[in-house]
């Protein structure tokens, strides 16, 4: 056990460190939310997603042997979660956002039914690759094991701007998202679109979920969430519905998030209420920053209705 | 009440140096035919490795008495569904003793139900009796800080960078205690020992608590213990880091196979008998029940395979002391971590002084701010 200190070095560690382990649970469920609300629906029912995709992945793990195999799961579960959220709000007159919240309760009480007997085992966790081999500090070691998930969330981000900004099918998710009249007049599937980008929003959000349960904190616990997966919705509309800026935002909270913890490290100890809101301090202080009066809802797909 | 209340130290002592054994036998003979139904109320889930885990496992204790029948209801919200939950326990099956486990159940709700059942026995964890409230209930509470004392001389033994980590939730009264008595437990060993905290600022938030662990292994602290609710995230990332750890409420051993030492661990079973006993012998609860490790209100977990036999010595001659009297953990001089002297030397404040209620300092020694 070669333990040294490092001092107010901690800080900026702690820092980046933290935007890599607490963040990519946010990468993934916001631009799962991304897509589907580039179709034109917004998904609130991600937070009950991510519980039932953290149980299902920690479940499957715990069975299999293979957290891989959990993380398919809990993508799957997921994408389940999708399709009925997808095919609810395909009928006429039914509220997305209320279809939502119900699905919030709902994930998180099946979540919790059927994970009663997952809390005691200790399934197999995602391996992480260690990227802190150059450095002797077993600090910078253990900051720099990073999670695959997390590449895989960087490189998600950016597969997911070609596919918006680059293909066929990502055209046609924005024209479905943007006027469902003129995807109408295209011919486009209107209804099939929205279905399958709510259920890709729930494999993305389910994955999310699996993040915390196979690797970091790491086990299944029925208090794991802190609202992760409400915080992402809000991400999105943070990044205004692009995908790099999702994945950056979702990096600044996970960076602000360390900082409350990091700071009555370093021995700032009082006032760490406030530090621990630095996130969502953060979060509010850029949207006022980023608002415009002059076109408010320029970048909101246009069949979004956050703003009727 | 006219009479006096039945003196519970000597009663507690006989229990414990009979073990409980012979009295439970006797309760169970007389009444073999009519069980005693308890009813438990958790606010969280039984298998947290917390709190919750601590009453749940009294609860399977209780159920194996001959005589007492127990039903439990988790995760009861500290709302009117309290209310709902113990009403139903009452009518429906007949519970004559309600155990309510969660802080947040006494007022109004146990208040409440114990003016409308005046017939049934309620025992709450936390809350304080005063005059004026309904005579059925009894509130119950134990001094978990000796355990979290006898924690800290283990970990003062066995750290090498003489720091030691805290993750604690809140800095309430009783978690400062408990934070205070583990740091002077350590610097009884080495007095160069500084004790870093780090509050998360809630009872359950397994990310944040999580990033506390790892903050705390960079800064250089060799022993983590927890002071959450659930303290299995602590304890996890700290064995994944390679440091020692401390539990809380109940065993973590299992999550820590390596680094697990020793925890301070409630053990409920001694008051549960207690309110057993007084509602098999149609006494009146006791209203205020407070005890220590002396009393087998507290344990601490197994030592774990780290631990060396002087750090087991010392950890030994400290419980003895404290069971003998002895040893009490908040003696003067003692200074908090601002260099105001708040207990002057010759003072002794033992576990059941009740200027220890009001706590609102940190000892020398530790890193953190109330």
């Amino acid at each position: 056990m070669d333990v040294t200190s490092i001092g107010w070095l901690t800080l900026p560690l702690a820092i980046l460190g933290g935007a890599i382990r607490v963040s990519t649970p946010f990468i993934f469920v916001s631009i799962g939310e991304l897509i589907t609300e580039k179709s034109g629906r917004i998904n609130l029912g991600l937070e009950g997603t991510l519980m039932l995709g953290a149980m299902a992945g920690y479940g499957v793990s715990y069975l299999s042997g293979s957290p891989w195999l959990g993380v398919l799961a809990a993508g799957l579960a997921g994408t389940a979660f999708g399709l009925v959220h997808g095919l609810l709000c395909s009928v006429k007159r039914v509220n997305d956002t209320a279809i939502g919240i119900s699905l919030i309760v709902l994930g998180t009480g099946l979540a919790f039914f059927f994970g009663k007997p997952l809390i005691e085992p200790k399934a197999p966790a995602l391996p992480s690759i260690s990227l802190g081999f150059w450095s002797s500090v077993p600090q910078v070691r253990a900051a720099s094991d990073v999670n695959a998930l997390f590449f895989v969330g960087i490189l998600l981000a950016f597969a997911v701007y070609v596919f918006l900004n680059r293909t066929g099918w990502g055209l046609m998710l924005r024209t479905v998202g943007d006027s469902e009249d003129a995807a109408r007049a295209l011919g486009f599937p209107v209804l099939r679109v929205r279905i399958l980008a709510t259920m890709a929003g729930g494999f993305l959000a389910g994955i999310g979920g699996s993040f915390l349960s196979l690797s970091y904190p790491g086990s299944w616990s029925e208090g794991l969430s802190s609202g992760q997966g409400i915080m992402a919705v809000a991400l999105v509309i943070f990044a205004r519905w692009r995908s790099i800026n999702a994945l950056g935002a979702s990096l600044l909270f996970g960076g602000a998030g360390a900082l409350g913890p990091a700071l009555q490290g370093v021995g700032v100890t009082g006032y760490y209420y406030l530090f621990n809101a630095a996130p969502y301090i953060l979060t509010l202080a850029i949207m006022v920053a980023s608002t415009s009066r002059a076109a408010p809802f320029a970048d909101a797909p246009g069949e979004l209705k956050l703003h009727r | 009440m006219t009479l006096k209340p039945f003196d519970r130290r000597s009663f507690l002592q006989m229990l414990a140096a009979a073990g409980s054994a012979p009295f439970v036998l006797d309760i169970g003979a007389a009444h073999a035919e009519t069980p005693l139904t308890v009813g438990i109320l958790y606010s969280g889930s039984k298998q947290d490795y917390g709190f919750n885990q601590s009453h749940a496992q009294a609860a399977a204790a209780l159920k194996k008495q001959p005589g007492i029948k127990v039903i439990e209801e988790e995760r009861v919200p500290e709302t009117i569904a309290a209310q709902r939950s113990m009403e139903g326990m009452i009518r429906q099956d007949g519970a004559q003793l309600i155990l309510a486990t969660s802080f947040g159940y006494f007022k109004p709700h146990v208040l409440e139900m114990a003016a409308k059942y005046p017939d049934v026995t309620f025992a709450h964890t936390g809350g304080v009796w005063t005059a004026g409230m309904p005579e059925n209930i009894g509130t119950f509470y134990a001094y978990i800080f000796e355990a979290q004392y006898i924690s800290g001389i283990v970990a003062g033994h066995m750290t090498k960078s003489k720091k030691l980590g805290l993750v604690a939730a809140k800095p309430t009264p009783n978690l400062l205690r408990s934070i205070n008595a583990f740091a002077i437990g350590a610097r009884s060993v080495d007095p160069a020992i500084q004790v870093q905290v780090i509050f998360t600022g809630d009872w359950v938030l397994p990310v944040r608590e999580a990033e506390a662990t790892n903050t705390l292994v960079d800064q250089g602290a060799d022993v983590i213990a927890a002071q959450v609710d659930s303290p299995k995230v602590v304890i996890e990332t700290a064995e994944k880091r390679g440091v020692m750890s401390c539990g809380y409420h109940s065993s973590q051993a299992e999550v820590a196979p390596n680094g697990y030492l020793t925890g301070a661990e409630w053990n409920w079973i001694t008051p549960y008998l207690v309110y057993a006993g007084s509602v098999r012998g149609g006494k009146k609860p006791e209203h205020y029940l407070r005890a220590g490790i002396s009393d087998h209100f507290v344990k601490n977990s197994p030592f774990g395979k780290l631990v060396t036999p002087e750090a087991r010595a010392a950890a030994d001659k400290a419980r003895a002391d404290l069971i003998g009297g002895t040893l009490v953990v908040y003696s003067g001089p003692l200074k908090d971590n601002k260099g105001n002297v708040v207990i002057p030397a010759g003072v002794m404040q033992s576990s059941n002084d009740r200027a220890l209620d009001g706590i609102n300092y940190l000892v020398e020694g530790i890193i953190g701010q109330v």
